[in-house]
């Protein structure tokens, strides 16, 4: 069990971040909203409280990693390296424009502690499969965590990932799946409904737990808890709401790809107590 | 300056005419209909509609399935996912058993902006031209795409369309009679030639425009059909006017620029500059700063013809 006082300080951090999240997607005039938001207490979570890192020495050995599988959540990856202290916070106001470090989607040579290129679904979680198996045979202790979006499983590649994770008993590598239950073009049940998740992942023989994915003391003790399975790979469902935190931005697929307006900006940060 | 259109627009507006046409006509997309605007078709016709989900790969061979079962399917989503992340479905599916799929991509090129290179193809001309029995289209605006759509469905075979994201400028404006496989010339000129593809096009048409005032004559050719390529088109304006310009928004690598310097390297050898992406990929940023960053402005077509004609 977390404090109290973790907890609060968690979601304080979590709902500055929501802040900065929302004023570099303005800022850039494109860019992800739904997906950053619905993703970001359980980045939170890994990147001010579980995660052994060091922002001043990004390529140290024996840090755990993070892998953003679902690339488009890059303003949520952004904030929290700003955050943490891996780039200046002024750099935010860069996404996405030309020349900046900061891609539409994570890059690895550009931008300081960003693992793996992203951006193409259902590829990052084979590398963040690779990352965890290099670790073993490297020795180290470090821990591989991956995000995962609710219709980026549509993908066939994640599954030969999830087969691959589970043979080669990974239970160095903890994967979250924002299960915010919409895409794109819809709720992923009516698009192409990939589910029940929970059963499928448990047939590829991987540990699975779900939680309120916006619960900072549940998601911490699922990480806690995911450190103690031995010989299988972990699954967080973590239930989601798109667009968390900005009720007028919440359950909408039409957010998925569009970025506030000055008017939204100004309501979003009244609403999240940063006006 | 003329009327601007998304090519996308075009092949969503034409593909709910065609539905209406042909009920042999499928669609397939995955998870990006609003974007490749097939979601028009899905509206008038949600029965003939199949949303594949998140898996390309799946999408592509399914639409194989529908076309050995008697349907004319049009499958769609970005160039870098439909022909890189499907490309071996579409080379065992589609090309390998000459299956009568038509693959019309979205989002092709740099001017998809700010998503940044990992959603920038500069690559799938290269790669769709190389794969036998592939038919490789690229039109130049709205009107060659909806002649080029209502073309492809009346073609019996694979087929691989690239269009793009923004709007680009009209330069067909008394209408299109697309013939896959043939070129057009949209200008006449004798000193050089401009042959392009895509929206270079309509930066070609302006370079030769500002040629003109330096009393160089420069000829524009449209390629909308990149395989087959318009071969004679080719030789009689390299026989011609002795110097040629290659544009297109893709790698200077296996595209346009590959495909002319093939046939004159047989043909006619003449000087070539080939202007595209210098194998590199893309990055964010706007789709007119990055045009100009990667050199594909009328004002660098201009420098290229320059350049060509001291090598004449
Ligand atoms: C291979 C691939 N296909 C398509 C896309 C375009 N795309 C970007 S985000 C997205 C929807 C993702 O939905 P989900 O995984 O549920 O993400 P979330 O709801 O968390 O934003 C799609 C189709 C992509 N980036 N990669
Ligand atoms: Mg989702």
């Amino acid at each position: 069990m977390l404090k109290e006082e973790t907890v609060r300080e968690l979601e304080q951090a979590a709902r500055k971040l929501r802040v900065e999240i929302l004023k570099m997607l303005n800022t850039a005039s494109s860019g992800h909203t739904g997906g950053s938001l619905s993703a970001i207490d359980a980045m939170t979570a890994l990147y001010f409280h579980k995660m052994r890192h060091d922002p001043s020495n990004p390529s140290w050995e024996d840090r755990d990693r993070f892998v953003l599988s679902k690339g488009h959540a890059a303003p949520a990856l952004y904030a929290c390296l700003a955050e943490a202290g891996y780039f200046p916070r002024d750099d935010l106001k860069t996404l996405r424009r030309l020349g900046s470090h900061l891609q539409g989607h994570p890059d690895m040579n550009k931008t300081p502690g960003v693992e793996v290129c992203t951006g193409s679904l259902g590829q990052g979680l084979s590398q963040a499969v690779g990352i965890a198996m290099a670790s073993r045979l490297a020795g180290r202790s470090s821990r591989v965590y991956s995000l995962l979006g609710d219709g980026e499983v549509q993908e066939g590649q994640i599954w030969e990932a999830a087969m691959a994770a589970a043979h080669y008993g990974l239970s160095n590598l903890c994967v979250i799946l924002d299960h915010n239950g919409l895409q794109i073009d819809g709720k992923v049940e009516e698009v192409m409904n990939v589910g029940p998740l929970g059963p499928k992942f448990l047939a590829f023989n991987w540990h699975v737990v779900e939680v309120d994915g916006h619960d900072m003391q549940a998601i911490c003790k699922a990480y806690d808890h995911a450190e103690e399975v031995t010989d299988q790979p972990t699954l967080i469902i973590a239930r989601t709401v798109k667009g968390k935190g900005v009720p007028f931005f919440e359950h909408k697929a039409n957010y998925h790809g569009t970025p506030p307006s000055d008017d939204e900006l100004n309501r979003a940060l009244e609403h999240l107590g940063h006006a | 300056m003329s009327e601007m259109i998304a090519t996308r627009d075009s092949y969503g507006k034409t593909l709910a005419e065609l539905g209406k046409e042909n009920d042999k006509i499928v669609v397939l997309d995955a998870d990006l209909s609003g974007s490749t605007k097939t979601a028009l078709f899905g509206k008038e016709f949600p029965e003939r509609f199949f949303n594949a989900g998140i898996a390309e790969c799946n999408m592509v061979s399914m639409a194989a399935g529908l076309a050995a079962g008697g349907m004319i399917p049009f499958a769609s989503t970005f160039a870098v996912f439909a022909a890189g992340r499907a490309f071996e479905q579409i080379r065992q599916s589609l090309a390998y058993p000459k299956m009568n799929v038509k693959v019309v991509a979205t989002h092709g090129g740099i001017t998809v902006g700010e998503d940044g290179g990992s959603h920038q193809s500069v690559e799938d001309l290269a790669i769709m031209r190389s794969l036998p029995n592939m038919t490789v289209l690229c039109p130049a605006d709205g009107p060659e795409t909806a002649a080029a759509i209502r073309a492809v469905a009346a073609f019996d075979g694979p087929v691989y369309v690239r269009l793009g994201r923004g709007k680009v400028p009209v330069v067909f404006d008394n209408g299109c009679d697309f013939v896959i496989g043939r070129g057009a010339t949209l200008r006449g000129g004798s000193d050089m030639t401009f042959i392009t593809t895509g929206l270079m096009t309509a930066q070609a048409l302006e370079a030769a425009a500002i040629l003109e005032a330096e009393d160089i004559s420069a000829r524009v050719i449209h390629l909308g059909s990149i395989k087959p390529l318009d071969v004679d088109l080719v030789l009689q304006a390299a026989r011609e006017t002795g110097a040629i310009v290659t544009a297109e928004e893709h790698s200077v690598i296996g595209g346009l620029g590959g495909a002319v310097c093939e046939v004159l390297s047989e043909g006619f050898p003449v000087p070539v500059e080939r202007v595209g992406l210098r194998d590199v990929f893309g990055q964010s940023g706007k789709a007119d700063e990055l045009l100009a960053h990667y050199g594909l402005t009328p004002a660098h077509l201009v420098e290229a013809a320059e350049r060509v004609l001291k090598r004449k």
